[in-house]
């Protein structure tokens, strides 16, 4: 058996898929060059002088209008949180809590204003900080590196204070640590990560805020509160402790309203708003809806007051700040200063100057930004550019113009005023263009990149589509088709990096490894081509022998158009925003069309049928016992995939969608009566897991022998799930009730999970030292050698393979005598020997189900038993469909059987709560054991990645199950055969022993090859699906719906698919390594 | 003999499709505001008891299985009541069925149901007429050589195309085109109707392309 050739062909296989990835997600996110320059105050930015100026001591660039501010972020502050309705006469748990603010705006109009802050998505807590800080634009790609926060390199808000000699005070979530390091005169962090805890930020924060005010020590002091954002992903927003918390907010506010001196700006602001569920991250109406409140003591507004609130985007904040504050605006700032907070006491007139110079400023220092930016980056279109430096040229001189009139000392005339008003429109309308080009143009994408990417992922689908043809033929050679294609791409690899060292240029490393993998890919390719036509010369010899093979290749394609025509519906579906909304509900229709239409072909083609009906009913057809039993499966497949609808998450694309009622936490449930029943539930299902898979086991005989694996299995199984049992009753009890048990508590919390991850992690180590559960009974004493046709021990490996077939019938021989005959005979005998892979596989897979499981939340454990159910059905079904075909060639995996199973991944993977939209990625799996955060990002990456791809993880691993559950259920239709003709052929019978997995064995080559062929079907159908949606991304990438729908489902597709080749290719390893094991099993038992 | 069979299949079919174009034009000169897709669930039970008359009429007339015994009347009786159980056990399957195919539980029961009934009449229903109440001569027609006449080629296509049409009926449903006829069931009935009206006009076509290739085992 060739073992490490089939992995590295595989591995080669999903190398050249990810090199694909690589390249088209390169040319696909969207990227945006980071500038470094710096404002300074020297820079000549700085307004002309105007009549009625006042002069400050500090101005720089524009005079200093408030010596001191505070910016109080309350995150995930969604403006209807803010807003008060005096009217509502029952307001929800999140309505009207924020009285004090109404109470100011209205008592003092012009001190006190409330916005709608418009956030750019994405909406995590991170790229607003950003946004609130730079005044530019997050890119897509930023969303991954939530977990990772990195220093802020551009030129940011912070930074220019500092420089300007300012003291920022900061206190609360301590991601600003990361971003800023060493940039605060004081600060107070309090952790952040762990979204459960509603109060250690606040009551830090609470702790410090007044008495920091009072003492004066601050030029700006930022207060970032997390409690309310928290308490929305844990309750969601809809909920009492929604309203405990911002009543406190709101107490905080009034009480530090008295704090403050009469020169200080307060601006309280949410840095992005939440969705019905309490989650935030997508671009959705609720998540970009913040609010924010801007108050003084001394009069800012002038006396005109909006009927509603006015919309104003985040990055406005930045300018506005800094030159509120006498700093320059930080050099990438595209945002647009508020004017209305420049107006000052003066009449119209004045303010509208005073307004006018701090545009001027701001689209100056735009008009540099943007300058600078087409020099470095050549993204931004040319035409457009001109088109705003022709905008910023023409206001500038109409303002020139005006000033040098107020020089002249004109009066202010009603014709004068118009024109200040139009001019601050023109201003405005080039700042917004701006802002509005930036934004086009940093959705930008390098088409060549793209096409490239999907060129190398769909030649990656051919190669194996034709390495698995290839690959039934016995004549594989793994040096022409492996070696050399590796070889070439090494070669290409090198040469690259040579001229990339000779030159000195940048090494971009996704360029290298691109061309690496298509001048294999090539290198393969040309090799297969160059086998064929030798072939076709052959079979032009001989005619008609060719017209058979045509005849026969076509009937063989026949068996294609079923599975190939479902692949192809469901890739047509990815491009159309619709179908990926409804994919939860598309992926189990067309399975279930799959499965219906399988059997319904089986039935066509009379395969269901009793070969002889009975005389007596002409015209007549009977099903055999089997069919019945084929149709019973087939409901209960329906039954599954329908059940499993269960456990679907919303997306807000989908009108009146409720979210599933399992996916909540059982501490979040209000009755102790349902909490206790659905308790109960979860943990009958964990049971009802364990005691299945012990069950199956122990049908087929390896549960029996004493190895420490199967010891593992007998006992660890009922610990784990008694130890999750525990974990979940921990989570679900309410936590204050505990009172003093909650240092217990806490200790539990992370205790049972950990426990189980260390004892799951033993048993998957046990399983690769020791994977067999063959039991031996050995109880020979007067018998003879067992190998009759062998003298002494075997002397080389092909001997041994020869022998193994016999000493396993010999064995099974002995095994019946002593059972049928009753004779007590010494023998050898070994139990589970047949189903000796399937059963180190199943073992894994229960240990994996459960390790994932503790990651989901409690109710989810039903959806997990359905995925075993399920999984458990197909292979059933598939087996039957194998046995009752009757021609299908035992070594090769049919197309229907890797496309169901692959469905059934996608399937489950909605049906496990997700989607594939950012703000439905359970990020409490990071806390699973670990409830005081993470020191590293790795892990809590790694737990997240597991919740989300949990059923790819499962269906990946269990893949190679395809391939030996049609042996292991050999069992029933032999012994049922046996029952029928035992008198008749009862030699025969010998024979036909039922030898189940041995039967691989017996072929190792063949084994090796289907093994190949498996992973390479499943590789293929997976890939299939990648192609389409990234050609679905990149075609559709000026589609509205491109960030919401296609570009998330594209990186969850791709991360899919990486997640599913590497779990595909560990599967394949533990065959294997069972393999080996079996073999030194053998040998160890040879001499005897 | 045999294009005489055709030509009575042909002119059976054409009969049927009629009825379910008059299912759709008629009745607006009776009822007031009746339409397909406004009125649907009235359109579904009309076309159902429509096309079930049809059918039995036509079976009545046509007689495409002639028994050659000679059958009581109690024994008639017998088999019409079975033949009514026999329609409404797939009407509860086939609502099963669709369900599990992912049609809502428990809102709109009413029209899953009468989708249900009127997928029974294009397909339960024909078999019913054709042979009866025979589960074993069911599963013999609706294989690959289990065919014994032109009718019974004529109902494998018939009943192929109705489910064909009902599946494909299902792929608008998730569209965003705010469409009348996406609501459920609409476009499935739709689907399946066409399928069945294409398959009433192709199986008659079909037959008689293949009519040198068709040979029958006799009874
Ligand atoms: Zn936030
Ligand atoms: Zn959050």
């Amino acid at each position: 058996m060739q073992r490490w050739p089939v992995l590295l062909f595989l591995a080669w296989a999903c190398f050249l898929f990810f090199s694909g990835i690589g390249l088209f997600t390169s040319g696909f996110l969207l990227m945006r060059i980071e500038l470094t320059n710096r404002s300074s105050c020297s820079d000549p930015l700085a307004a002309p002088a105007w009549a009625g100026q006042g002069v400050t001591s500090r101005a720089c660039w524009m005079p200093q209008r408030v010596p001191k501010a505070v910016l109080l972020i309350i995150d995930a502050l969604t403006f209807e949180f803010a807003r008060f309705d005096p009217a509502k006469a029952r307001p929800r748990p999140y309505e009207n809590k924020l009285g004090f603010l109404h109470q100011l705006a209205g008592s003092q109009p012009r001190h006190a204003r409330l916005y709608r802050f418009r956030a750019d998505p994405p909406t995590t807590t991170m790229q607003r900080i950003k946004g609130i800080t730079t005044g530019s634009l997050p890119t897509f790609i930023d969303v991954g590196s939530n977990f990772a926060s990195y220093a802020i390199e551009e030129d940011n808000l912070l930074g220019q204070l500092v420089e300007n000699g300012r003291r920022v005070v900061f206190m609360g979530d301590d991601t600003w640590d990361g971003l800023f390091p060493q940039k605060f005169f004081r600060s107070y962090f309090f952790p952040s990560f762990n979204v459960k805890d509603l109060h250690t930020v606040d009551d830090g924060i609470l702790q410090h805020l007044y008495t920091t005010v009072d003492g004066g020590e601050w030029d700006l002091l930022i207060a970032h509160f997390l409690g309310v954002d928290h308490c929305g992903h844990k309750h969601g927003p809809d909920h009492p402790e929604m309203a405990k918390k911002l009543t406190q907010m709101n107490e905080m506010l009034r009480s530090l309203v008295d704090h403050l001196a009469n020169d200080t700006l307060l601006v309280v602001a949410g840095d992005h708003g939440m969705t019905e569920t309490g989650d935030h991250g997508g671009d959705s109406e609720k998540e970009v809806n913040a609010a924010l409140f801007v108050y003084s003591k001394t009069p800012l507004f002038g006396a005109h007051l909006p009927e509603e609130p006015e919309t104003i985007p985040q990055v406005n904040l930045v300018p506005t700040l800094a030159l509120l504050l006498g700093v320059p605006i930080p050099y990438s700032n595209i945002g647009e200063v508020m004017a209305e907070l420049f107006s000052g006491d003066g009449g119209t007139a004045l303010a509208a100057f005073s307004q006018l110079s701090a545009y001027r400023i701001n689209a100056g220092q735009v008009d540099r930004f943007l300058h600078s930016y087409s020099l470095a980056a050549q993204d931004l279109p040319a035409e457009r550019l001109r088109y705003l430096r022709e905008l910023f040229s023409a206001a500038l001189e109409e303002h020139d113009r005006l000033l040098a009139q107020v020089r002249e000392g004109l009066p202010a005339s009603p014709e004068q005023e118009a024109r200040l008003g139009r001019l601050v429109v023109r201003f405005q309308h080039y700042l917004r263009e701006a802002r509005a080009v930036c934004m086009e143009s940093w959705a930008r994408f390098h088409p060549l990149r793209m096409v490239a990417g999907c060129a190398l992922i769909a030649a990656s689908c051919l190669l194996c589509c034709v390495a698995s043809e290839l690959a039934a033929a016995l004549d594989f050679s793994y040096r022409s088709r492996l070696l050399y294609p590796l070889l070439w791409g090494l070669a290409v690899a090198a040469v690259l990096g040579l001229a990339h060292l000779l030159t000195r240029e940048g090494l971009d490393l996704i360029l290298v490894v691109s061309w690496s993998a298509a001048t294999s890919q090539l290198a393969f390719f040309w090799h297969s081509w160059g086998r064929r036509p030798r072939r076709a010369h052959l079979a032009g010899v001989q005619p008609p022998v060719a017209n058979v093979g045509l005849w026969q290749r076509l009937r063989a394609w026949q068996g294609l158009v079923l599975p190939m025509g479902i692949l192809f519906i469901r890739c047509c579906a990815m491009f159309s925003d619709s179908f990926v909304v409804a994919e939860a509900r598309v992926a189990p229709f067309l399975l279930a069309s799959l499965a219906v239409l399988l059997v319904g072909k089986l039935h066509w083609h009379g395969r269901l049928t009793a070969p002889e009906a009975p005389k007596q009913s002409p015209g007549a057809a009977f099903y055999q016992k089997e069919s019945w039993q084929l149709l019973c499966l087939l409901a209960v497949l329906l039954a599954c995939l329908r059940l499993s609808g269960l456990f679907h998450q919303c997306r807000e694309e989908i009108p009146h969608c409720q979210p599933s009622p399992f996916l909540a936490p059982l501490s979040s449930l209000q009755s102790a009566q349902a909490k206790n029943l659905f308790y109960l539930l979860c943990v009958a299902s964990l049971a009802g897991l364990v005691y299945a898979v012990r069950c199956w086991l122990q049908h087929y005989g390896n549960l029996n022998s004493a190895s420490p694996l199967v010891l593992f299995v007998r006992w660890a199984f009922p610990l784990l799930a008694v130890w999750i049992a525990c974990y979940w009753a921990v989570t679900s009890g309410a936590e204050d009730t505990l009172g003093k048990l909650q240092e217990l508590v806490q200790v539990a919390l992370v205790g049972f999970p950990q426990a189980v991850y260390g004892l799951a992690s033993l048993g998957l180590l046990l399983v690769l030292w020791t994977p067999v559960t063959v039991f031996v009974k050995d109880s020979r004493e007067s018998v003879g050698p067992i190998v009759t046709p062998y003298q002494g021990a075997p002397s080389s490996q092909a001997d041994l393979q020869h022998v193994i077939p016999q000493i396993y019938r010999r064995m099974q021989e002995s095994l019946k005598t002593q059972l049928d005959r009753g004779h007590r005979r010494a023998t050898v005998a070994a139990y589970g020997l047949g189903s000796v892979y399937s059963a180190a596989l199943v073992i894994v897979l229960t240990l994996l189900g459960l390790l994932l499981l503790t990651l989901h939340s409690e109710r989810m454990s039903l959806a997990f038993l359905l995925l075993f159910l399920e999984g458990f059905v197909l292979l059933q079904i598939h087996a039957w469909v194998v046995s009752l075909a009757g021609d299908a060639e035992p070594f090769v995996v049919p197309w229907y059987a890797v496309t169901a199973w692959v469905f059934a991944a996608t399937q489950f993977f909605y049906s496990t709560g997700h989607q594939p939209i950012f703000p439905a990625i359970h990020w409490h799996a990071a806390f699973v054991g670990f409830q005081e955060g993470h020191s590293t990002h790795l892990l809590p990456a790694v737990l997240v990645g597991a919740n989300t791809f949990a059923s790819h993880i499962l269906f990946a691993v269990g893949c190679p199950l395809l391939l030996l559950w049609p042996f292991v259920c050999e069992v029933p239709n032999s012994q049922r055969r046996k029952l029928k003709k035992e008198l008749r052929e009862e030699l025969q019978e010998k024979e036909e022993q039922p030898i189940m997995e041995m039967r691989l064995r017996e072929s190792p080559e063949r084994f090796s090859a289907a093994l190949l062929q498996l992973g390479l079907k499943y590789l293929f159908v997976l890939g299939v699906q990648l192609l389409a949606c990234v050609l679905a991304a990149m075609v559709l990438r000026r589609h509205l719906m491109v960030w919401k729908v296609f570009a998330p489902k594209f990186l969850f597709e791709a991360l899919g698919f990486m997640v599913s080749s590497i779990c595909l290719l560990l599967g394949i390893f533990l065959v294997m390594r069972v393999d080996c094991a079996v073999s030194a099993w053998f040998e160890q038992l040879q001499p005897r | 003999m045999k294009d005489t069979e055709i030509k009575r299949l042909l002119s059976a079919n054409v009969v049927s499709v009629l009825s379910i174009i008059l299912t759709t034009t008629v009745p607006p000169l009776f009822l007031e505001n009746f339409s397909v897709l406004g009125t649907h669930l009235i359109w579904l039970c009309i076309c159902s008891i429509c096309v079930t008359t049809v059918n039995i009429i036509l079976y009545i007339i046509l007689k495409p299985n002639p028994s050659s015994k000679r059958i009581s009347f109690a024994h008639k009786v017998t088999r019409f009541l079975k033949c009514c159980v026999f329609f409404f056990i797939s009407c509860i399957l086939f609502h099963g069925i669709i369900v599990l195919y992912g049609a809502p539980l428990i809102e709109s029961v009413l029209e899953t149901f009468l989708f249900a009934v009127l997928l029974s009449t294009f397909t339960t229903l024909h078999c019913l007429c054709m042979l009866g109440p025979n589960i074993q001569a069911w599963i013999r027609v609706f294989s690959k050589n289990g065919a014994m006449s032109i009718w019974d080629n004529s109902l494998q296509i018939t009943t192929m195309c109705s489910i064909v049409g009902a599946w494909f009926g299902a792929f608008p449903i998730p569209l965003d085109w705010d469409r009348p006829w996406q609501i459920w069931p609409i476009s499935c009935s739709l689907g399946a109707t066409f399928g069945y009206v294409a398959g009433l006009i192709i199986a008659p076509l079909w037959i008689y392309w293949n009519r040198k290739q068709l040979t029958y085992k006799s009874r």
